[in-house]
């Protein structure tokens, strides 16, 4: 009796470890074939960058190029040195960092202390207030071109790099607000009372207590609203041209216009710069981000 | 001297009144705990105190000031939180000594008082340490000694010991009763542990539904409940109590209970029986202690021979359930009682100590 009850489970268990090495194996190739198919893309732009359009016009997108060649990296941020029509990406790189710098830190600190006062300081119709707040979220972005444009004219900051400031500040609000209340909901109410005994105020509260622990939401909405108004490209293009447009913009303009011959290996070039940093705000911070997306309630 | 006074103190969140015109003194240096279910208006009632809450109607008077309308920090309390809340991104000393900054005490005070409170509370070694890296004890205690450096009026605690494990429960319980006797400050203590309760207060407020249903030191309510709720909410394992009838005859008084026709009690001797009407509707209650295996000297010991259903072992005792006529009846019995499951056993009721309720009012007669 026992012996062949062993026999059944010796049958079994060398049947589950087949299908679950099966399994595993289907998995890795599946993967495999999805990391294939994201990181495609990427390298197909790399190696056009460096090949020249010699090498290009031949037609093999996936060869490497024969030798690396920086010529059109320095064409795309540098220019080719002559006068009319040489667009190139430097001054607007600098635009974009001057927009989004500014635009990001407002944007992430109005939100928190809209969060702040959503949480702590509870008031009669907070939570519509909320609602309405969240409703921002949720308009497209076209939907608000025409009367923002009208305000940045009476303004008068319309075609500036300050203008897409106030912008894109105005437009994160929703979303940081909505992160930073998610986050202070969960930290307990009595720290705030504990604060209040101690004799802290509404700011002493904010900055000595709150947001202190409040680094990976923080992380988190840096991370998100650096994204967004970096690449960016309908408010930038709607309300600056010229000198004072954003990198994405001035992207558009170079690929787009360009009179002559199509130089692939300069339009990939320039779309890597214009995507390079948020990708290293990823890579600095991107374990924060997943982090602070799943932080509960702070202990202690 | 009066330390702390309640004065026709409302209270409504939204619809629901969770204070419904509390009044209460507290005379200096007594420790009141205020006991109830939860969503009593006990930890309301502290926030109140404390300031961080609105008054609708009423008023808090401390030292016969009326702090109604005055910041928390300008009460003179201290308050322990459940959660300890403790700042995490303070150290312990940081967070002990937070209060004294933000009152702009001197550089010289706020060190000597972080000395003495620190050593107290035997937490001089954690001082540099940060809330998340103590344990469950040592947060309890930092947070005490945030309180503690204040030197406050008053202090109050809200469920301080709610979030500690039943071991460190008892010894922080003891902890606090030292604090207690060693300073003699006036303290207001929120719990809904009647154990919790009854070993630390000097004064019981065991409120329901927004009512201070009783006020009394703890024996006296232990012993005498004034309500069919205080009854029943004090005491572990709670009251037995037994529906019934008040039968008056020309020199005796009778309780029938309703399920038991066959069995009466003599009640001619409970004090205030000229109270009772003949045929009155009653609940009588009995604690557990007071239904044994021991025959003692008492005349007025009734036995029964009863059915245990349930026997739980204490150590000390055992809990024995007994069935009487359908309704269960727990006593403690001595461990070494030799009594069996769904055995008849002996059974004395003193009813000595027995408490009478109307079965109406449900209040104590």
């Amino acid at each position: 009796m026992s012996v062949s009850h062993n026999l059944t489970y010796k049958k079994l268990e060398d049947r589950s470890k087949i299908t679950n090495l099966i399994l595993r194996y289907l998995l890795y190739i599946i993967l495999i074939l999805f990391a294939f198919y994201f990181i495609f893309p990427l390298y197909v732009m790399l190696v056009t960058s460096f090949k020249t359009m010699n090498e290009i016009r031949q037609g093999n997108l996936l060869t490497l190029p024969s030798q690396l060649n920086f010529e059109s990296w320095l064409v795309a941020w540098g220019g080719r040195g002559y006068g009319a029509g040489d667009t190139y990406l430097r001054p607007f790189f600098w635009n974009s960092i001057k927009m989004v710098v500014p635009a990001t830190f407002f944007s992430t600190f109005i939100g928190a202390m809209t969060g702040y006062v959503l949480t702590k300081w509870r008031f009669k119709g907070d939570s519509w207030v909320f609602l309405f707040i969240l409703f921002g979220c949720f308009i497209p972005y076209q939907a608000i071109l025409l009367p923002m444009a009208r305000t940045l004219g009476e303004l008068g900051i319309s075609n500036s790099v300050f203008g897409l400031i106030v912008v894109h500040s105005i437009y994160g609000i929703p979303f940081t607000t909505l992160f930073f209340r998610n986050y202070y909901v969960s930290i307990p109410n009595e720290l705030i009372k504990a604060a209040r005994i101690d004799g802290a105020g509404f700011f002493k509260i904010f900055f000595k207590i709150l947001l202190p622990i409040s680094a990976p939401i923080i992380v988190v909405t840096v991370i998100w609203q650096f994204t967004q108004i970096w690449n960016d490209f309908l408010f930038g293009a709607t309300f600056s041209f010229g000198e004072a447009a954003p990198i994405q913009v001035a992207l558009n303009n170079m690929v787009m216009s360009s009179t002559s011959v199509k130089e692939y290996n300069v339009d990939m070039a320039s779309a890597i710069i214009a995507g390079f940093p948020t990708l290293i705000v990823y890579v600095l911070a991107g374990k924060y981000f997943i982090r602070g997306l799943t932080s509960g309630a702070v202990k202690g | 001297m009066v330390a702390l006074t309640i004065k026709d103190l409302s209270k409504s969140f939204g619809n629901t009144e969770v204070l419904k015109k509390i009044n209460l003194e507290i005379e200096e240096g007594s420790f009141l705990v205020l006991l109830g279910p939860s969503g009593c208006g006990k930890s309301t009632l502290l926030n109140i105190v404390a300031g961080l809450e609105t008054i609708d109607e009423g008023s808090v008077l401390i030292d016969d000031y009326d702090v109604s309308k005055v910041e928390p920090k300008d009460r003179n309390i201290a308050m322990v939180f459940q959660s300890y809340a403790l700042y995490p991104s303070m150290t312990v000393k940081e967070n002990i000594i937070f209060g004294l900054k933000q009152a702009k005490v001197s550089k010289n005070r706020i060190e000597e008082q972080l000395q003495k409170v620190s050593a107290f509370l035997k937490v001089d070694e954690l001082l540099n340490r940060k809330p998340s890296q103590l344990s469950g004890g040592q947060r309890q205690r930092t947070a005490m000694g945030r309180a503690l450096v204040r030197e406050p009026r008053i202090f109050l605690f809200d469920e301080p010991l709610s979030n500690l494990d039943a071991k460190l429960r008892v010894e922080m319980r003891h902890e606090i009763k030292k604090l207690y006797t060693s300073l003699k400050t006036t303290m207001v203590y929120v719990t809904h542990d009647q154990v919790e309760a009854m070993s630390l207060a000097s004064k019981i407020a065991v409120m329901n539904e927004g009512i201070i249903q009783q006020l009394d030191d703890p024996q006296k309510i232990y012993d005498k409940p004034n309500s069919l709720f205080v009854a029943d909410f004090i005491g572990s394992p709670s009251m037995n109590f037994i529906n019934g009838i008040i039968k008056k005859e020309s020199n005796s008084v009778i309780f029938n209970p309703n399920s038991e026709n066959e069995i009466n009690f003599d009640l001619t001797h409970y004090e205030f029986i000229s109270n009772i009407e003949n045929g009155q509707k009653v609940v009588l209650g009995l604690r557990p202690e007071y239904v044994s295996n021991s025959e003692n000297s008492n005349k007025y010991m009734k036995k029964l021979s009863l059915k245990p259903v349930i026997i739980e072992t204490t150590g000390f005792d055992k809990n024995v359930t007994f069935d009487f006529a359908g309704i269960e009846i727990i006593g403690r019995f001595s461990p070494n009682s030799g009594v069996e499951l769904n055995n008849n056993h002996d059974v004395y009721l003193d009813l000595s100590q027995i408490s009478l309720f109307d079965e109406k009012t449900e209040m104590r007669i």
